[in-house]
């Protein structure tokens, strides 16, 4: 089988601009989502995130425009996650050109959102984020909500499994404990979650360099991994972390 | 002029400024003269064979399919134009092409299982030689769907991508193609496609 593994750099948008250190000298605005998704895409880029961090519903109204451009120029698949609370919500961003939301704490606080969407719109547009960390009273990692601030009663593996059931595409996970460490993926995590659901499983958290992508993919059993601020720096580049998976025999495009 | 079909299914944007980057004339529309008038059709589709068959105006695609103008199915909309497919119970689809589609197994003769949707960048491997595929060279495309058809035996295959099963990619006859990939997310390789798609559509017109 030939299904590669994909590499997906996250954007944080925030009122219809990009923000978070991203250090492209060679862009004339680099806070421009358009350019940086072009810029992404011609560097080998698999799929796009964009995490929208507005916390206006002016801000969720000018997500709508950037998926618009988004759309217009680039012919690559692109996930918008965000502020996503309602089958309307779901509406406006995928016929915006959005091909796959992402849902967190609604999908938490209301499961029956993951059925509705997937219902709607098929099971392959409904990624669901999970926000985990290692919890010594569980002995199991817990699933964060609200940006990772608030701490639920759910069991991460349990509710990766539930989510697949009601119909979500992908699992987008996100190890808090690895998260901005640059020390790489949890793999452990990883794995754990990848060999409990049917369905891809995307690796983020952790990053730092190239690899880091070839343990998630090999030992964490990933499906694809996302990375923000080692592209955004020019840590790396999509590119490098391709040719070095390509050496060490791991299937991408 | 290509005709999008609209039955309130399916990805129409993408498709749509996919069509525009290549700066094709088309018009979005699920009234039956309007899609009759069209050089061709494309039929997208995001969701359930079941439901889109439901809504689909069915006579309406095969009265266009009949008049010999090319038509296009994309995901969902290629596995439409087979026999039927098993989502959700067995549902009859639009029988323009020879073939059933079915949903992946989840587990590969060895007894492993693997992941279903197929979903990613995969590559195509041409199998036969088609106006589709003229001047182009094997590359990688996006592929998302649990359900396909398979290419073993087919007669109408053009191009397969292997995940396990062999999976029917592209496929054509006469004026009938489809694309299980999403051609319009495929980047260099899937814009290729769809522009000679529209290279055929309009050597046919002048023929016609």
């Amino acid at each position: 089988m030939t299904l590669t593994k994909r590499i997906i750099p996250c954007l944080d948008v925030k009122e219809g601009r990009v923000v978070k250190g991203i250090q492209f000298v060679q862009l004339r605005d680099a806070g421009d989502p358009v350019e940086l998704a072009r810029f992404y895409d011609e560097q080998g880029a698999d799929e796009l995130v964009f995490l929208d961090i507005s916390a206006s519903v002016e801000g969720r109204k000018t997500m709508v425009e950037v998926v618009k451009a988004v759309a217009s120029e680039l012919a690559i698949p692109f996930t918008v996650g965000g502020g996503i609370n309602s089958l309307e919500d779901m509406k406006r961003i995928l016929r915006a050109g959005a091909d796959k939301v992402s849902l967190n704490t609604a999908a938490v606080v209301n499961p029956a959102l993951i059925s509705v969407g997937a219902g709607y719109f098929g099971t392959q547009c409904i990624v669901v984020a999970i926000d985990a960390k290692y919890d010594e009273e569980m002995g199991t990692w817990r699933v964060y909500t609200h940006g990772g601030r608030t701490p639920t009663e759910r069991k991460v593996i349990e509710w990766a499994k539930e989510a697949a059931q009601l119909g979500a595409g992908e699992i987008l996970l996100t190890s808090m404990d690895s998260d901005g460490e640059k020390n790489g993926f949890d793999l452990q995590l990883t794995k754990a979650v990848s060999e409990a659901v049917t369905i891809p499983v995307i690796a983020s958290g952790g990053a730092g360099n190239a690899s880091h992508f070839e343990e998630a993919f090999v030992d964490g059993k990933a499906d694809a991994a996302l990375a923000a601020s080692i592209f955004h720096y020019k840590e790396t580049s999509v590119h490098e972390v391709k040719s070095y998976l390509l050496e060490k025999g791991v299937s991408v495009r | 002029m290509i005709g999008i079909v609209d039955y309130g299914m399916g990805n129409l944007f993408s498709v749509s400024k996919a069509l525009e980057r290549l700066n094709a004339d088309y018009f979005i529309s699920g009234d039956r003269e309007e899609l009759l008038s069209a050089d061709a059709l494309l039929l997208p589709g995001v969701g359930s064979f079941r439901d889109a068959m439901e809504v689909l105006q069915a006579d309406t695609i095969k009265e266009f399919a009949a008049t010999g103008k090319p038509l296009l199915g994309i995901c969902l909309g290629m596995q439409l134009l087979f026999e039927d497919s098993d989502e959700n119970g067995l549902t009859k689809g639009l029988g323009l092409l020879p073939g059933k589609v079915r949903r992946f197994p989840g587990t590969n003769a060895a007894g492993e299982t693997y992941k279903v949707p197929h979903m990613g960048w995969n590559k195509l491997e041409f199998v036969n030689s088609s106006p589709l595929l003229k001047g182009l060279e094997e590359d990688y495309v996006y592929f998302v769907h649990s359900y396909y058809v398979s290419a073993e035996n087919s007669e109408v295959l053009l191009a397969k991508a292997d995940y396990h099963e062999e999976v029917s990619a592209v496929v054509g006859k006469d004026n009938i193609f489809g694309m299980q990939f999403h051609p319009e997310k495929s980047s260099k390789l899937g814009m290729s496609l769809l522009k000679n798609f529209l290279n055929l559509v309009e050597e046919r017109k002048a023929v016609r």
